[in-house]
């Protein structure tokens, strides 16, 4: 299983759903169907980290002058 | 003195007459600011003309509003044509407008038009080329004046859907000279750098020529060139500016491209939510389902009495022993009276029932004698009667 950096969200969550019908259509025998459980659970958690873990950053890009550009926090309060 | 009134309707008819038999009232030009402005379901238009000092009410009917080149609203400065004639069941008077159109705006409106129509041509504004806005963009690149409301309004909703929001204000001149040029450099900047998973392009309410910048060729060039997906946020809802028609996504507000760009971080949780419940549920059932077949199979007599089978043999084996053992009695019980019947008749046969009847054996040596050929002189023999032995002597 891929870490959740790495995981693409939007597809992880296409995952999910296609997980879930596969479940919930019960043609799996037990040990693949314990098996998507398992698959499924822990990518809702990666993606649960995803959201959760993330870290809130809002910045404003500043040109330095020699064509680059640094990047500071900004605050909007003091906009 | 004697009182001769007329009634109100008859006043307000004799004032409507006075103004419509005035040539100057018949078709007069008016410059002033809308205010009050109601776009009537009828399709007619209901607004207020006023300066620093004065109003007048206006009434544009619907067959004229067809005509007009913009959507007026409230604070805009315009020029209307129209007639002034007296509404008699109010008693007012207003201005009954046959067109309108922007104060001091006709060229950039000119301009606004033409390139409007050359990118159209071009197929700048075309469906195909616009590309899809990510559902859980990493990064968000916000261009935009880093003072102002703009910038706020859009952080406090990005913050307020997804309180682990990543923004990146580049700040750009949104108005004057050399805005467009920023503006176009920005995009570019954004795309060359990667700087963001996708850009909203903003700005607040303002004047058709604040918002003149957006509406710029060189704004819309770079919106189209632009790989990474553009939101646009250019003044109010009913402002639509050139870039709008570019980008890949056009928001009413600078608020609103926020929630179009920053997903509910809330939806996703409950929706994850969701998944782990019916994952739960279906694996649940799943046991359920195996559980009963389970027991249903243990049910089977096979299982429930295993010995069952067993008994059944040696309940048939018992059967089979006691036949068998009705047969040979049976039988033994055919043999003795089928023995009786023998011995009965042997009896009869028997030489021994004949010395009943008087007869009488001689025997000779234990030899039965048959002939006097086979005695002689002084033998001694035996003489076998029904109740005994005698012995005898041969006389001659």
């Amino acid at each position: 299983m891929k870490k959740s950096e790495d995981i693409n969200f939007e597809e992880a969550m296409k995952n999910l759903e296609e997980i879930a019908n596969e479940l919930e259509k019960n043609e799996l025998d037990l040990d693949k169907a314990v098996e998507k459980f398992e698959e499924g659970m822990e990518l809702s958690k990666k993606c649960n980290e995803i959201l959760t873990n993330a870290e809130k950053r809002i910045t404003i890009l500043i040109n330095n002058g020699d064509g680059n550009l640094d990047e500071e926090p900004f605050d909007a309060n003091q906009a | 003195m004697e009182y001769n009134p007329i009634t109100v309707t008859e006043l307000n008819l004799y004032i409507k007459d006075k103004f419509n038999k005035d040539e100057y009232l018949n078709n007069v030009l008016i410059k002033g600011e809308i205010s009050n402005f109601k776009h009537h379901y009828t399709g007619h238009m209901y607004f207020t003309l006023k300066d620093e000092n004065s109003l007048i009410k206006c009434i544009m009917f619907k067959s004229y509003t067809n005509n007009l080149k913009f959507v007026p609203r409230d604070g805009m400065k315009v020029i209307v044509l129209g007639t002034v004639s007296v509404f008699e069941r109010d008693g007012v008077y207003q201005i009954y407008c046959k067109a309108m159109q922007e104060d001091g705006l006709g060229s950039l409106h000119i301009a606004y038009e033409e390139l409007k129509a050359k990118l159209e041509k071009e197929g700048l504004f075309d469906p195909r080329y616009k590309k899809e806005i990510p559902k859980m963009p990493k990064c968000i690149g916000v261009l935009t004046s880093n003072t102002g409301a703009v910038i706020r309004d859009i952080i406090n909703v990005s913050t307020r859907r997804n309180p682990n929001v990543y923004i990146k204000l580049l700040p750009v001149p949104v108005q004057g000279e050399g805005a467009a040029q920023k503006i176009a450099e920005a995009i570019k900047i954004m795309n060359e750098k990667k700087l963001a998973d996708v850009i909203i392009l903003a700005r607040g309410g303002g004047s058709l020529e604040d918002l003149w910048p957006f509406n710029e060729e060189i704004v819309a060039r770079a919106i189209f060139a632009s790989e990474l997906p553009v939101i646009s946020a250019v003044g109010h809802e009913t402002d639509f500016s050139i870039s709008d028609f570019v980008a890949d996504l056009r928001a009413p507000t600078p608020s609103a491209a926020a929630e179009l760009a920053v997903p509910n971080i809330s939806d996703f949780v409950l929706k994850l939510d969701n998944y782990q419940l019916r994952y739960k549920n279906a694996l649940k059932k799943k046991i359920e389902i195996m559980r009963l077949r389970f027991e249903k199979c243990m049910m089977r007599r096979a299982f429930s009495n295993p010995l069952q089978n067993i008994q059944d043999k040696y309940l048939y084996i018992d059967k089979l022993n006691k036949s068998m053992q009705t047969n040979v009695t049976l039988k033994l019980q055919n043999s003795k009276t089928k023995m009786v019947e023998l011995v009965t008749k042997l009896d009869s046969l028997s030489p021994l029932k004949t010395l009943t009847r008087g007869y009488s054996i001689l025997e000779k040596d234990g030899k039965i004698i048959k002939s006097v050929n086979n005695l002689k002189k002084d033998d001694e023999i035996n003489i076998r009667l029904i109740d005994g032995k005698a012995k005898a002597k041969i006389c001659e």
